[in-house]
Order: C-alpha cells, then structure tokens, then sequence
C-alpha cells in the first residue's frame, strides 16, 4: 500500500495534540464510496481509495474522495504514486480541497484487522496526525442501513508500531489489549443547503421504492456467514495459542536445563577443588543454550481484535433480529 | 427512429458532484462545466460518474482546458475501465452560444455526446434537470421545414438547421431524465435526505435497534396515513376508489395466516437460534479476554 510520505501535503495549522473528536464527511463523499463499491468490487475484494478534506478545530472534516485502481496488473507501486499526485493536482485546479486526511476500505462481513490495515494506518498517522481510516461495510449496507465506520490507531499502538517491538515483553510493557487497537470515532454526514435542494428534487422525481430492507425477518445467510467467519478467526486464534504455549513451555525446559548445568557445573567444580585440579572455566551459559524465539504477539493482538469485531457485529445483528422478530409476533397475533 | 432518443439514467452521486463542484467554482465564474462518465445501452444512457473542467467564459469567447479533460479521463479509466465520456454537464439555466462550441469538443470525444443542465442557481425555485442532445436522425419534418431540401434522406449526423450553405444552426433535443440507484445507494440518499430536518443540516449515524425502531416508526407513519383515507371513505367525505381497494385488501392479505401453534414453533425456533449465537458470541469475547489477561501475566 502506498505510504503518504512521498504525497506534497500542507501540514494542517500546527500540530494537533488531541487526536480527532468527530468526523464531519459531507453527502457526496458516502455517495462516492457506495458507488466505487458497487461497480468494481463485486466479491470479496477490497476497494480502496484516498479520503481529502481539511481539519477544523478537533473535527475532521472529509470534502472529497477518489478511488484507488485495484491491484489486479502488475503494475509497480510507482505507478500508484503518480497516480495520486496526478490526482491532486488535478483537483486542485478545480478548487477541491486537496489535502490527505485518511482512506477508506470496504470490508467483507466485519473482516478488516489485519496486518495490512494497521501497517497502512500506521504509516499514514505517522504522517498526518489526524488521519483515520473509513471502513464501509456493503454487505450491512444492503441490509438496511448505511454501515460506515471511522477508525485510528490508539497512542499505545502507535507508540508500538513505532518501536517495532511485538515480543510478548514490550507488549506488556505497553499494557496493551486487543480493545486498545482502534479507536472510533463518531461520524457526522453533513449535506449543504444545495445539496439539500437536491435531495428534494431527487425525492420528488423517483418512485418510492423499498426503503424497508431492514425490516427483512429472514437473516439465517448473513449469520451463517458471519459464523463461518468467526470460527475461522478462532481456529486461527487457537493455532497461535497453541505456538505460544509450546514457545513457553521450551522457555521453561531451557531454564531447567541451564539450572541442571549450572548445578552439574558446581558439583565438577567442588570435586575438582577436593581434588586440587584447576577448575573448569566458565563457559558462556547464552551461548550453550540460546533462549528460543519468543513468537511476535502482534498477530494474535490482530486475530483477538479481528474476533472481537465479529463477535460485536454478530451481537448487533441478532439484537435487531429479536426486535424484528416480536414486531412479526404482534403483528400475528391481530391476526 | 425516434426523435426522443435514448433515456438518460442520471445517479445522484453525478448530481451532488456537480452541486458540489458549482460550490467550488472561482470567482466570478458563473458556471461550472465537466465531463460526464458512464456506459451506453441501446436504448438507455447510464450516467454513473463526472468531473469538473476548468474553463474560462467571457462575453465573445470560451476556453476549456481540454489538457485537464484528456488527463483526468486517463485517470478515471485506470479505476473503471468501463466508463466512457458520454456527455458534457454545465450548470445554470439555459443553453447558450458558448454550450455549442463546447458540444462540438465533446462530439470529437464521444459519439454523439449528451448534454446536462443544472440549475443549480435555482432560477425557476426548483432545480430543474433537464438533459439534451443533438438530434443524430433528421425527422423529415424537420427537413421540409429548411429550404433547401439536401441531398441525403437520412441524416446520421447532427441535426443542422436552416438552410444548408447559409447559417446553420443547431436543435438541442431534450431527453427524458430518470434517477436510479443502485440498492446501496437507495439507503445512502435515504440517509443523506434525512440532514434536511436538522438545523445544522448534520446527521449522526445510528446502529443497533435504534434503527429499527425507526424503521418500524415509519412504516407507522404510513400505515397512519392509509386509516386515515379509510375513515375518511367509511364516514363518506371522498370518494370510494376501486383500486385503492385493491390495494388495502393486498396489504391486509400480505399478513400470511398461520396456525398460532406453527406460528409459535416458528417464533421460539429463531428466539432460540438468535440467543444462542448471542451467548456464542459473548463467550468468544470472554475468552479472549482472558487469554489476553493470561498472556500479559
């Protein structure tokens, strides 16, 4: 993924301590990436694009967006590069704001901790302070209600990324949990006056057609699939717990065994002393027994915050089902 | 071969551009021009994304840049490579000299390019969107009407009026405007329409039940709506439709009869499954909260 630092970018009027508080994203930008979703990122596959905008006070206003081309050539990353300068240059002609302030990402069902995700994020708040990243969920779209969801990474986890230090010892050093990852921030669509003439222009001209998706009963595909998804991300989950055990329990047989050499060592040397021999050197104890690698934690933080997400989508879900399905009981039972 | 032409299908994500871009223009610009993007059917022209051109307008001449256009197309087909330029939009009122010199730059890019106009300086207190294009057949109508009567029968070319050799002129069509969406969309504008009722004109985005409740409240709304237009026919103040009668006996018929048993099993069937899932996934969080615990130990 392409990192910012090479973008020509204004930075934003000093530096903000306080990260963001809201997100203001204007009409036409959900617009934009409803559409770049439905016309080329049929399946599974991600859509990506760069989000432009400005920052006011402790909101982070989002004015304009474009979409990134997929990756399906092989095309060097070179070519992304000039492909967003070209853009912005561009737009700037035309008076589009033309400052970086984050991306946006479609997701799959609620799969979008990953590894690729944070590194991207992380190289863009590093960059720009402000920065978020949008993640846009089609799929819960299409069930009734427009599922967009702004994230950045905590200090802690930045502070980390930094460092680059995913042993086990320097995540506890951070205190770090897999709900301390993302933080949320709230969003806000705001819509000009015009566009708001538009809007009722547009209500006035097309049909009534089925605003009612979200009071669909039948759910049991979606939380088949979300299911399906979890229990994957939990036998991931429990391979990792399975390497880190095996990890400590050789950390452990390795202390025994120091422990048993340096007793062995002791005794030889006592011997030798009864014996008026010289004593045997010291050898290098790190040497003998190099201590096994500790696994990086880091992914098992992303599958812990991956399976928390499903688990919290999942619960949403299953709440809204229960209301629609006493609504249907009342309903029938007029009957 | 129908002096209509072909229906142009506008999304709204096209049109809040251009509101968006008429927003941004320079100063003392009184218009905004762009390119339309999208794909061609026969008998339907899809408007699916746009652009802002910059350009210069004065009282005798117009300059666009045409480099911008070139590059910008370039760039847009790297994302959709099955976009094309159909058309050209301009905001304001009416169609002037100047939209015909730029027509004729869009018909070398497009064949047969349509032309959108905006009104986005809400000249008529509404914002009228109307869309035009250059007549492809002569209806001979037309033909009879100038007075040379030239020499080909069918035109397949622009229509040009007025007598062939002298001044000619140029009859822009209008065309027939539908809005569509796609299922997404049709949610996203839902939300979007919603910021009208709000001073501020913001909207926050709401999850969980809430939003069902909403939903429920406005199928409520509705349902209000029609008992009042009953009460209204019973106590004999309008007249009795027939197919609104229709209609009611359809809605009241849509709620399935199902023996109350049946209806029961069913009910406690997916309670049972939601709840389930509900506790699966609670426990799978608690789980990993406590690895987390035991791992930081």
């Amino acid at each position: 993924m392409y990192s910012p630092e090479d973008t020509e970018m204004a930075s934003t009027a000093g530096t903000l301590d306080s990260p963001v508080k809201q997100i203001q994203i204007e009409g036409m930008v959900v617009l934009k990436i409803i559409k770049h979703y439905q016309e080329e990122g049929q399946g599974s596959e991600v859509v990506q694009g760069v989000l432009l905008g400005l920052v006011v006070e402790d909101r982070l206003e989002i004015t304009n967006c474009f979409p990134f081309p997929q990756h399906t050539e092989d095309d060097a990353d070179f070519d992304e590069v000039q492909y967003q300068m070209e853009m912005m240059r561009s737009l700037r002609h035309v008076n589009i704001d033309h400052l970086h302030v984050g991306w946006y990402q479609s997701t799959y069902y609620g799969s979008f901790v990953s590894r690729a995700l944070l590194d991207s994020q992380f190289s863009y708040q590093h960059a720009i302070e402000e920065s978020v990243v949008l993640i846009y969920d089609p799929i819960k779209t299409g069930q009734g209600s427009l599922s967009l969801k702004a994230y950045r990474l905590t200090p802690k986890l930045m502070e980390i990324c930094k460092e680059k230090d995913f042993t086990p010892e320097g995540l506890k050093k951070a205190n770090i949990g897999f709900e301390h990852m993302f933080e949320e921030v709230p969003i806000v669509i705001r819509n000009s006056h015009l566009i708001n003439v538009l809007m009722w222009e547009l209500e006035d001209k097309s049909t009534v057609a089925d605003k009612h998706e979200l009071l669909n009963l039948s759910s049991s595909n979606h939380l088949e699939k979300s299911l399906q998804l979890l229990m994957d991300r939990v036998d991931d989950m429990s391979q990792d717990i399975v390497k880190f055990n095996t990890y400590s329990r050789n950390l452990s047989k390795q202390q025994q065994q120091k422990h048993q050499y340096l007793q062995r060592r002791q005794q030889e040397n006592a011997q030798r002393q009864s014996r008026g021999e010289p004593q045997l050197p010291e050898e290098d104890i790190n040497k003998m027994f190099k201590p096994p690698q500790p696994p990086p934690r880091m992914d098992t933080l992303l599958i812990a915050g991956q399976v928390n997400n499903y688990c919290q989508n999942v619960k949403e879900f299953t709440s809204q089902n229960l209301g629609k399905l006493f609504m249907a009981e009342a309903l029938q039972g007029h009957n | 071969m129908s002096v209509f032409g072909p229906v142009v299908k506008i999304h709204p994500v096209v049109l809040a551009s251009i509101c968006d871009s008429y927003e941004r223009r320079n100063e003392g610009a009184s218009r905004v021009i762009g390119t339309l993007l999208g794909t061609i059917d026969k008998h339907s022209i899809e408007v699916t994304n746009c652009f802002s051109v910059p350009h210069n307008e004065s009282e005798d001449e117009v300059a666009v840049d045409m480099e911008f256009a070139k590059n910008m197309y370039e760039l847009h087909k790297r994302v959709s490579p099955t976009e094309v330029i159909i058309g050209w939009y301009a905001t304001g009122f009416d169609i002037t000299e100047h939209s015909v010199l730029i027509h004729e730059y869009y018909s070398r890019e497009a064949t047969n390019p349509i032309h959108l106009t905006a009104d986005t300086a809400l000249q008529s207190g509404k914002m009228n969107i109307r869309a035009y294009v250059r007549l492809a057949h002569l209806s001979v109508l037309c033909l009879k009407n100038s007075e040379g009567i030239s020499e080909c029968q069918y035109v397949f070319y622009s229509a040009q009026m007025g007598v062939p050799g002298k001044t000619v002129g140029v009859m822009f069509t209008p065309l027939s405007v539908k809005y569509i969406y796609y299922d997404t969309e049709r949610i996203g504008v839902d939300l979007l329409q919603r910021t009208r009722m709000t001073p501020g004109r913001t909207k926050g985005l709401t999850s969980d039940l809430s939003q069902v409740a909403g939903s429920a409240s406005r199928v409520q709304d509705m349902l209000t709506t029609v008992l009042a237009y009953i009460e209204d026919v019973l106590s004999g103040k309008v007249t009795a439709d027939n197919s609104v009668g229709r209609f009611l006996m359809d809605l009241v018929n849509k709620v399935p009869t199902i023996s109350a048993e049946d209806f029961e099993n069913m009910l406690n069937s997916n309670i049972n499954d939601l709840l389930m899932v509900t506790y699966l996934s609670n426990l799978t969080q608690a789980q990993i909260a406590l690895n987390e615990k035991l791992v930081l130990l």
